[in-house]
């Protein structure tokens, strides 16, 4: 029973608590004369929610890039747990990133299926369960996210906090120990906002899923975070949990934190 | 004015080495699994299948037109008989395989070049990659398959479409039977026109399929930029089928001599 369920659920191997989930080592990235990432060193514990803080621009998106293999550094190395995903390609890639879901900023679904079809994806591409059991196992995390009456609908006929909870729902699909979130709250309304923001604590509280997020949004980082970075100019200026940054010397990361802090 | 023509020349080979490296990689992965059969499939029917209206449609019309143009020049000659078989070997060698090429660049391509530019702006490829499959495989080979396989079956729609539109102009003109027509139709033309010029089509549906693909993945600048990759999918693969065509005529001619007339 055992051995078939290995075979046919998503495999989901936790990370033992206090080990790395997460590890960049020195990582450095350019587009043409600009320079995104520079020297950028960070670790994330497992099962932990990390906040990845900054201004636009700063280079907190293309980090979760390189976390996932869809950019490479120009220097430094990337680690998912053991493996260094920024020398890995072809099945060794693909084997690291499903251990990853990854929400887009915009949501990126599959706008030429059914929502309910974005989130059968992953399960259809990776596992072998039946299709009454992918679209079960769809259902459930649809209505974790609360969209369970939206299956059947196209991505285009939902609205931008429906949109985001739908990617949040296919990030989820595969259960993977980690879930990169790119700025859960941007364009979303207050109560969407912590609506998704409950989503992610109760997926790290009950799975033990550890949380990288972008994000600008302060509250939000507050109530999320283990341990948050600030990106300044593609380097990491501070470094701690909220209350130290906000005590932090440099009047940047005082700056910012307290210009967000009513929301 | 000549450095400008020497950053241009470099832009247009990197372009083309670009494009080559492109083509090279999607004809290799098709012979490497994971075979994508079902979005393969989905990929045939709606590359393949939904292009049938347009290809029977505009081939009637061309068997029409073809006929009344060759009536015109034949009459002069009393070689009125001729007419079905002479449609035909124009149909079958030539001018189906070429318009339909043309009419599925304009098509396909533009669909292709639209539908993966809009992915790529809209993060919905690195969306494919982040759940771990490989998007080149699963958009672009997919595609290439799609389009070698419906190309040359929708050139042989074409085709029959075309000689049934040259049937119909025939016996509104001189009310010849449906026999008739395609017996003497027939009389001429024989595998060694049909295959090879269809076999080239398959060419063509490569061609159409790689250069819309590849401007669709190196989409960058927004909608302006998935407009701009559609328009272009559509003008270059047109030119590339144009100038493949005169290559491929003259291959076939060595090896079919009989082809050549010979």
């Amino acid at each position: 029973m055992i051995e078939v369920l290995a075979v046919d659920a998503p495999v989901r191997q936790m990370p033992a608590a206090g080990s790395l989930a997460v590890r960049l080592e020195h990582v450095t990235k350019s587009f043409g004369a600009r320079k995104v990432l520079d020297d950028v060193s960070l670790d994330v514990p497992a099962r932990s929610a990390f906040i990845i803080l900054g201004r636009s621009g700063t280079g907190k998106s293309v980090t979760l890039r390189h976390i996932i293999g869809l950019m490479r550094p120009d220097s430094g190395r990337v680690f998912v747990e053991d493996d260094e995903v920024s020398r890995l390609s072809g099945a060794d890639l693909v084997r690291v990133r499903k251990k990853i879901g990854f929400l887009f900023q915009s949501a990126a679904l599959f706008d030429s299926i059914s929502v309910g079809e974005n989130v059968a994806f992953p399960l259809r591409r990776h596992t072998r369960l039946s299709d009454p059991e992918i679209r079960q196992r769809a259902m459930e995390k649809l209505k974790a996210v609360g969209l369970d009456n939206e299956y059947d609908k196209m991505p285009g006929s939902l609205s931008g906090g429906m949109r985001k909870r739908a990617g949040l729902a296919r990030a989820m699909a595969l259960d993977p120990p980690i879930l990169l979130v790119d700025e859960p709250s941007a364009g979303l309304d207050p109560i969407t906002a912590d609506e998704i923001d409950e989503l992610l604590l109760r997926q790290k509280q009950n799975e033990g899923t550890t949380l990288v997020v972008v994000t600008h949004n302060i509250p939000s980082a507050r109530r999320l975070g283990d341990e948050l970075v600030m990106l300044h100019q593609g380097r990491i200026i501070a470094r701690g949990t909220p209350r130290e940054l906000e005590q932090s010397d440099d009047e940047i990361v005082r700056a910012f934190m307290k210009s967000q802090h009513g929301g | 004015m000549l450095d400008r023509i020497g950053v241009l020349t470099l832009a247009f080979l990197s372009t083309v080495g670009e494009v080559s490296s492109f083509a090279l990689k999607a004809a290799r992965e098709v012979f490497i699994p994971p075979f994508e059969f079902r979005e393969t499939i989905r990929q045939i029917y709606e590359l393949g299948v939904r292009s049938a209206p347009l290809i029977a449609v505009s081939g009637l019309a061309v068997g029409v037109v073809l006929s009344m143009h060759t009536r015109a020049s034949l009459e002069r000659f009393g070689a009125e008989a001729m007419i079905p078989a002479g449609l035909a070997i124009a149909l079958v060698r030539e001018t189906g395989p070429l318009t339909a090429g043309l009419l599925l660049s304009g098509r396909i391509g533009a669909g292709i070049g639209a539908e993966l530019g809009a992915m790529r702006v809209t993060e919905q490829i690195d969306a494919l990659e982040a759940s771990a499959v490989d998007a080149f495989h699963y958009l672009v080979v997919t595609r290439v398959i799609a389009c070698v396989i419906a190309v040359p079956i929708l050139t042989t729609v074409m085709n029959f479409s075309g000689m049934l539109g040259g049937f119909l102009a025939e016996t509104i003109s001189t009310g010849m039977s449906i026999q008739l027509y395609f017996n003497r139709a027939f009389s001429l033309v024989d595998m060694t026109d049909y295959i090879p010029a269809t076999v080239k089509t398959m060419v063509f549906g490569f061609i159409i399929a790689t250069i819309s693909s590849y401007l669709g993945f190196t989409t960058e600048s927004g909608t302006e930029g998935v407009g701009r990759a559609s328009t272009r999918s559509v003008v270059l693969s047109s030119i590339l089928i144009i100038v493949s065509n005169v290559v491929l005529v003259r291959l076939i001619f060595f090896i079919f001599p009989k082809a050549a007339g010979g």
